[in-house]
């Protein structure tokens, strides 16, 4: 496991990768490079603004926000029900499943919507962004893919991004006994099953939790 | 006009369907009021908590069809908790002791029990027509119940519910004399039906004119069924997977050839891309086609079904038809009048085979086009205002780029230009969605242009409070807004309270209202519900996100006579 918490990230050869704020999490491999896409890596500040600003398409980041993209919960269980029959699965079992209670840390779907086998949605909180995310932990195999969802839905809020440096950011998180603890010392699924909300910390509350990480 | 007796009014006022002009002879003086309330035959709710079922049933004793719709449009997405409410026991409860004549009911986005549906098919002895959009509470049973008791049954149409699935018995309860069913969609039932007693429901129903079955119907059965049904106008098979041989396919292609009235093809549940040549015979002829649940079925199976398509209006397809096979829509289907064009895909950075050239394309060869949704992971301004200059037709424009804040693909700029060009060119825009990366402008656009616009979906746009502003004194036709993640707070929520009035509801979540703005609002117009809704554990939350006051998570407003609904739960408080 690596000792340190945060993942310094490599200089990207594309000018402004290096410029993007990285959350590191411990145990990460370095990130594979991003796909550049047609619409290219800058973006247009509209001077104060709070909107979400999200990479140009990264495939890669299987980020969810409840309720986008803006999807009858109808017509998603369907495509669920779709794949699993396509693969012989028993169409009947696959109902019952969704029909199950989301196993869901803070109530935010109704059942029929979770994804196959129930959803675990968690609030993501960052400091100084204006408002809170949720993300589904079971939508991610591992930190890494986590890391970059949080990217993805984060990146927006972090101001001036030459000024970024990874070691200001700490993702934490509050477990079952209501400890704040960082995220990565723990395999992912028991880190799926204790943790109740996260939160992202910058400023000097995180660099005191970054460097104190063996 | 009070010299006349009030037969002839009543006469004259058969020739106003519309509930708008009924609703403004009824306010010319008291005779008028009285006969129009007892020669009202169709009645429509917009918000369940508008006004008490009792009154509308007192009111309008006479009623043949009432239609009422229960949660906002935003619970579509999750976005409303659920046992928020929207409860249809209420409003059958009172028809069954007000108004016995009841012969249709639709609801939409209602929570109905089978308790509810049971004392619906035994209270109105000419009960017809049971339409069910986007509903849940109740199970199969509850559809035994209506099967059971409604001798005259014509129409059991369930939409997209979420129905409990309790074994393929309700269908075996439509009785031997039953023979006047002219529509049943069961699509939405997950279960298995008895294929027997499907085929003998179909061949005592001569007046079939349209029939969706759900993805347990196979292939065989399915054949055999068109076989009964020559006058069939509309289609939704049951699953064409690749289990069959090809002998299952040769009988439903002479099956659905003798189908010389068939307009409208929906299912493919699970299609294979053998079964596509089989519908070949029934393309030509097709105005409706409904291919959004068919993943399997890839752009080149596409393609080839809807280049034989000549008078297609409507399309329902998902992005793996690819630009390209957009292309081939665009150069097929001049005629096209709607175009919908589905995710396959769920995340919200996702890869779609779409972009802004299909939709070009679209809107270069289909001029007629009035009502547009369309998922795609990239939009250009240039591509929208080309197809504003295209399509000025559009009624319906419905834009969802998957990913939130997303700006033009080319330009990096926001797209205020592009959905301003769509506004200025589409005059009798209704209905408008808009998404990528917005700024304020497009709301200054939106409220200087978009004057016939009812309906504005907001999500991740603006920049301040002024942008909601513009909207909310420029738009004067504005029924519905529905707004989440912007920064829209409590100068915007204030600064035309009087407009609520005009409008059925307004939503707003992940926004930046406070309570103390919800607040004032509620006390300056008492004619409004002002629900605030918090999720459980909200409580902690509220300091957490900006320092200052504590923002309100879910907001939703609406006008209504009835005050405020004595059926919220605990997280929903009405101030």
């Amino acid at each position: 496991m690596a000792a340190t918490a945060m993942d310094y990230a490599h200089v990207d050869v594309e000018n402004l990768k290096a410029t993007e704020l990285r959350l590191g999490l411990p145990g990460a491999e370095e990130t594979d490079k991003m796909p550049t896409s047609r619409a290219g890596s800058k973006r247009a500040h509209a001077g104060d603004h709070h909107e979400e600003e999200l990479k140009a398409a990264p495939p890669a980041a299987k980020a969810q926000v409840v309720g986008w993209p803006p999807v009858r919960s109808y017509r998603k269980s369907c495509f669920q029900q779709q794949s699993s029959s396509k693969s012989k699965a028993t169409a009947p079992a696959e109902v019952q499943k969704q029909e199950e209670v989301a196993v869901s840390v803070v109530a935010a779907a109704p059942p029929a919507a979770a994804g196959s086998g129930g959803s675990l949605f968690v609030k993501v909180s960052m400091d100084g962004a204006p408002y809170l995310r949720k993300i589904d932990l079971k939508m991610y195999k591992g930190y890494r893919e986590l890391r970059e969802a949080l990217e993805a839905m984060f990146l927006g809020f972090s101001g001036d991004a030459a000024s970024v440096n990874p070691s200001d950011f700490a993702v934490t998180y509050e477990d079952k006994d209501g400890d704040l603890m960082l995220v990565g010392d723990v395999p992912f699924e028991m880190f799926m099953s204790t943790c109740k909300r996260m939160r992202i910390m910058k400023g000097s509350e995180a660099r005191g939790l970054g460097s104190s990480k063996e | 006009m009070t010299y006349f007796p009030e037969e002839v009014v009543e006469h004259i006022f058969s020739f106003l369907p519309a509930q708008r002009d009924r609703n403004a002879v009824s306010l010319v003086c008291k005779v008028w009021y009285e006969v129009e309330r007892l020669s009202r035959r169709d009645v429509f709710v917009g918000n369940c908590y508008a006004v008490r079922p009792e009154r509308v049933v007192l009111r309008f004793p006479n009623v043949r069809a009432l239609s009422v719709k229960g949660k906002p449009h935003f619970a579509d997405f999750n976005l409303v908790p659920p046992d928020w409410g929207g409860y249809a026991g209420p409003w059958i409860e009172a028809a069954a002791r007000g108004c016995v004549g009841l012969e249709e009911l639709r609801m939409k986005r209602m929570v109905v029990s089978d308790e509810s549906l049971e004392l619906l098919a035994k209270s109105f002895p000419r009960f017809r027509a049971l339409i069910l959009v986007s509903c849940e509470g109740f199970s199969t049973d509850g559809l035994a119940a209506i099967a059971s008791h409604c001798k005259l049954l014509r129409e059991l149409d369930l939409q997209e519910n979420e129905v409990d699935d309790r074994g393929p018995r309700w269908l075996s309860c439509f009785p031997d004399s039953c023979t006047s069913l002219a529509s049943l969609n069961f699509a939405c039932i997950k279960g298995e039906v008895n294929a027997g007693a499907l085929e003998r429901l179909v061949a005592r129903s001569p007046n079939l004119r349209s029939l969706r079955l759900n993805r347990s119907v196979s292939v065989d059965t399915l054949s055999k069924i068109l076989m009964r049904t020559p006058n069939l106008e509309d289609l939704g098979t049951g699953n064409l997977t690749e289990d069959f041989q090809t002998e299952s396919y040769q009988r439903l292609t002479v099956a659905l050839e003798k189908c010389k009235m068939l307009k409208s093809l929906s299912g493919f549940w699970d299609a294979s891309p053998l079964c596509v040549p089989c519908i070949y015979p029934v393309c030509a002829q097709l105005t409706g086609l409904n291919l959004s649940y068919a993943p399997t079925l890839e752009s080149s199976d596409l393609t080839k079904m809807i280049s034989h398509c000549v008078k297609l209006q409507r399309l329902w397809v998902l992005d793996c038809i690819a630009d390209k096979g957009l292309q081939v829509v665009a150069s097929t289907c001049k005629d096209l009048q709607e175009l919908r064009v589905f995710p396959s895909e769920f995340y919200i950075a996702g890869y779609s085979p779409v972009t802004e050239e299909g939709l070009v394309a679209i809107s270069v060869g289909c001029p007629k086009l009035s009502s547009l949704l369309y998922f795609c992971h990239q939009m250009t301004n240039a591509a929208l205002i080309t197809i504003a200059k295209n399509c000025p037709n559009f009624t319906r424009f419905r834009l969802c780029i998957l990913e939130p804040g997303k700006p033009d693909a080319m330009t990096n700029q926001p797209l205020d230009e592009g959905f301003g060009a769509i506004v200025r060119e589409c005059e009798g825009l209704r209905r408008l969605s808009i998404s990528g990366l917005l700024t304020d402008k497009v709301f200054m656009h939106i409220g200087r242009h978009a004057k016939q616009l009812e309906m504005l979906s907001i999500a991740f746009a603006g920049d301040s409070d002024a942008g909601m502003m513009h909207v909310m004194e420029g738009c004067k036709n504005l029924r519905k807004l529905e707004i989440r993640d912007s920064p829209f707070g409590d100068a915007a929520l204030l600064g035309n309270v009087a407009k609520y009035e005009t409008m059925r509801s307004l939503w707003m979540s992940s926004c930046t209202v406070t309570e103390k703005g919800c607040q004032v609002l509620a006390s300056k117009m008492p004619m409004l519900n002002v629900e605030v809704i918090n999720e459980v554990d909200e409580s902690s939350e509220m300091d957490e996100s900006h320092g200052g006051l504590p923002k309100v998570h879910k907001l939703y407003v609406y006008r209504t006579i009835a005050g405020a609904r004595d059926d919220a739960p605990d997280f929903v408080k009405i101030l």
